[in-house]
């Protein structure tokens, strides 16, 4: 069974008296314990509906959410904040609270009127920190750390409430790009070792498609795709949603472009990464790029950190992409 | 079932015990006993003192006698001690701790480090109902007071509380109602200015002597308070403490904002219930036997963070009770200006030296100005 399945699920908001506002509905979802699943879609399509209505902070239109086979909005408070918990986006402030005491508010669901912290409770406050690999961190003051140590302190929070499912609403928005690539990681490794199900919505869609299991894919029109990334790429779905969005899904190269205006054919060759990293340059530069183009309005070679570019039966040699762009920029456009 | 795969957390630790170096590792949480216990150990001093000195001053072992059921070598003294010094002392500790832990909810619920125990309105509610009784006086409306018995301090401390009841009542018709806690806040500043507004109009109409008495009450003071008082007063601000102390764990899942709190399995319709009702019976209360006694609730609750350094409820808000009884002796003892008889107002007492101390604290230590 899965961990989280949704029954003709309606996302959505009410208004008093006037028509609901349905976000999407017919929600058939399943998420599987030990799996990593990215929420994705263009910015306002209901990422966060969804997340808050999976989360039980807000009620369906219609339909169910079934947590381990039981409607996660029927379950009391405290009882779903044992099965299921949540990484809000946004920041926190917490005021003067150590990270470790900050983890330990997970443990709110289990502990007495006093919130006293039992061994157990202390145990798994520990456990969650060392899983999180934030055991230095333990010590130190919340508001003392960085963006990626809180967000760390954070997901070791909702580690600490021992949940079934654990959804989290951009977790990465404040971060640099190696932090990303950290954070996922992370989240990667405590979906598959602990056996979790792990929901997040996330704008880095190249990150999403190389660590998610699967995507749930939302597109503005309510519609929802769900597939391993490589299925969503290759029925195109993922370039229809986001052509809108004036975005372009290169499928070849697995990442995203923007549009731009075409600047000419240009013939490359060589090799290795040099290759590579020129063809990009080409592509972001306006060019369309071929390998043995005979009517190219230029033909480049890319070799030993030597570039060639053969252009009305003139070549010239560069020591850098940039310059070669620059020069087939300064002829192409007429 | 999916939950028997799940890698579930050891009960005991797998690991082999920790060496005292790894341990060291952990901080350690819980309530600060120590510190606490020292802050107990000033508040006794602090009281003992307070039944010391005065316009005259009596002796240390002299006063363990009366507060024995002794008697002191003079008479007087011992009167002096029960009927007037232990009285205002037991209600300066009173207010000091409602003030201190009301303001302290206030500043974690809306996330504020500008909040007190008024912010809600309920000193503006105690104000006009105060108001009301002194510029009145003899006029249709006092006679009516007077009619019923109600003359005097306690038609005063009737009227206020009526008046703080009020606001109270209204606030917590709204707080079941909003969706964010924050228009509870924008009401609180609305009834002020709308009861300030009355009390201008009063204040207007009424004769130099009324005036006079209402800028009286509105400087606060421990000292009109009675044991027939105080047995209406220290019920009531136990009564609030005690509620204080019930929410003491969902503050906690409070300090990182509702939304969270709502995650962690916290009523944060409920809670907001609740600590409306503390907050204004605590505050009205207080407001009504001792005047509008301001800066305690707002400063107390910072120095505790800061001496204590946690957000901790579970060590602020017996923090906060201790502290503040403390620091509204320590202003009580300063109004009187031991040795004289001079009697100072003792809202300009709390001011003129918590301000500065508040002051430095928060330049000492930055964060202490965001903590809330």
């Amino acid at each position: 069974m899965s961990v989280l399945q949704t029954l003709d699920l309606a996302i959505g908001y009410r208004a008093p008296r006037q028509q609901p506002t349905v976000v999407a509905d017919r929600l058939n979802l399943a998420l599987d314990a030990g799996e990593l699943v990215a929420l994705i879609g263009p910015n306002g399509v209901g990422k966060s509906t969804l997340l808050r209505t999976l989360a039980g902070l807000q009620a369906p239109l219609a339909g169910q959410a079934l947590l381990n086979g039981d409607d996660l909005h029927r379950l009391s408070a405290r009882q779903l904040a044992q099965r299921l918990s949540m990484v809000l986006t946004g920041r926190v402030e917490a005021g003067l609270l150590s990270a470790y005491e900050l983890v330990a508010l997970g443990r709110h669901p289990y502990t007495d009127w006093t919130g006293r912290l039992t061994a157990h409770d202390e145990a798994v406050v520990r456990w969650a920190i060392e899983t999180v690999g934030a055991v230095p961190l333990a010590g130190r003051s919340f508001g003392q750390l960085s963006d990626g140590e809180r967000q760390k302190i954070l997901i070791a929070r909702a580690l600490a409430q021992e949940p079934e499912l654990m959804l989290l609403d951009e977790p990465t928005a404040y971060l640099d790009l190696p932090r990303r690539v950290e954070m996922l990681g992370l989240l990667r490794e405590l979906a598959h070792t602990t056996g979790r199900a792990i929901l997040l919505s996330i704008h880095d869609l190249d990150l999403a498609l190389r660590s998610a299991d699967r995507i749930w894919l939302l597109a503005g029109d309510g519609m929802m795709h769900v597939g391993a990334p490589e299925d969503l790429v290759l029925s195109g779905a993922f370039a229809d949603v986001f052509r809108s969005e004036g975005v372009q899904f290169d499928a070849h190269t697995g990442s995203f472009a923007l549009s731009t205006g075409c600047g000419g054919v240009v013939s490359l060759s060589g090799e290795g990464l040099a290759l590579v990293w020129t063809r990009r340059a080409l592509e972001r530069a306006g060019f369309e790029v071929v390998s043995n183009g005979t009517a190219a309005l230029a033909k480049v070679t890319a070799r030993d950190g030597v570039w060639q570019v053969t252009q009305n039966s003139q070549t010239r040699t560069f020591t850098s992409v940039y310059d070669v762009v620059q020069a087939l920029r300064g002829q192409a456009v007429p | 079932m999916t939950q028997t795969t799940l890698k579930s957390i050891p009960q005991a630790p797998s690991a082999p015990p920790q060496s005292a170096a790894a341990q060291a590792v952990w901080p350690r949480m819980g309530i600060r006993r120590a510190v606490l216990a020292g802050l107990l150990c000033a508040l006794l001093a602090v009281f003992l003192l307070s039944l010391a000195v005065g316009s005259v001053t009596i002796p240390l072992e002299e006063i363990i006698t009366v507060l024995l059921g002794g008697e002191a070598s003079r008479a007087s003294w011992s009167a002096i001690v029960l009927n007037f010094r232990l009285p205002r002392a037991l209600t300066a500790m009173l207010a000091g701790s409602a003030l201190g832990v009301s303001g302290l909810m206030m500043q974690t619920f809306f996330r504020n480090p500008l909040a007190g125990p008024y912010v809600l309105g309920i000193r503006s509610g105690a104000r006009l109902g105060a108001a009301l009784v002194i510029l009145s006086v003899g006029t249709v409306g006092g006679t009516m007071l007077a009619g019923i018995g109600l003359t005097g301090d306690l038609s005063i401390a009737f009227a206020a509380m009526i008046g703080a009841g009020a606001v109270m009542g209204l606030v917590l018709a709204v707080a079941r109602r909003v969706s964010s806690s924050m228009t509870l806040l924008v009401l609180g500043v609305m009834v002020g200015f709308l009861t300030n507004s009355f009390v201008g109009l009063l204040l207007f109409f009424a004769i130099p002597d009324q005036i006079q008495a209402y800028i009286n009450w509105t400087f606060g003071s421990f000292n009109g308070v009675t044991w027939n008082q105080l047995r209406i007063m220290a019920p009531a601000v136990i009564v609030g403490l005690l509620l204080a102390t019930l929410l003491t764990k969902s503050l906690n899942a409070l300090l990182l904002g509702e939304g969270y709190a709502r995650t962690l399995g916290v009523n944060v319709l409920r809670v907001r219930v609740g600590v409306v009702l503390a907050t204004a019976v605590l505050a009205g209360v207080v407001t009504a036997f001792a005047g509008p006694i301001g800066f305690i609730g707002i400063a107390v609750p910072h120095l505790c963070r800061s001496a204590l350094g946690t957000s901790d409820h579970r060590v602020l808000v017996p923090g906060t009770m201790i502290v503040g009884a403390l620091a509204a002796l320590l202003a009580a003892i300063i109004a009187e200006v031991p040795g004289s008889n001079l009697v100072l107002p003792l809202n300009a007492i709390t001011a003129l030296i918590g301000a500065p101390m508040v002051i430095a604290v928060i330049l000492r230590r930055r964060e202490v100005a965001f903590s809330t």
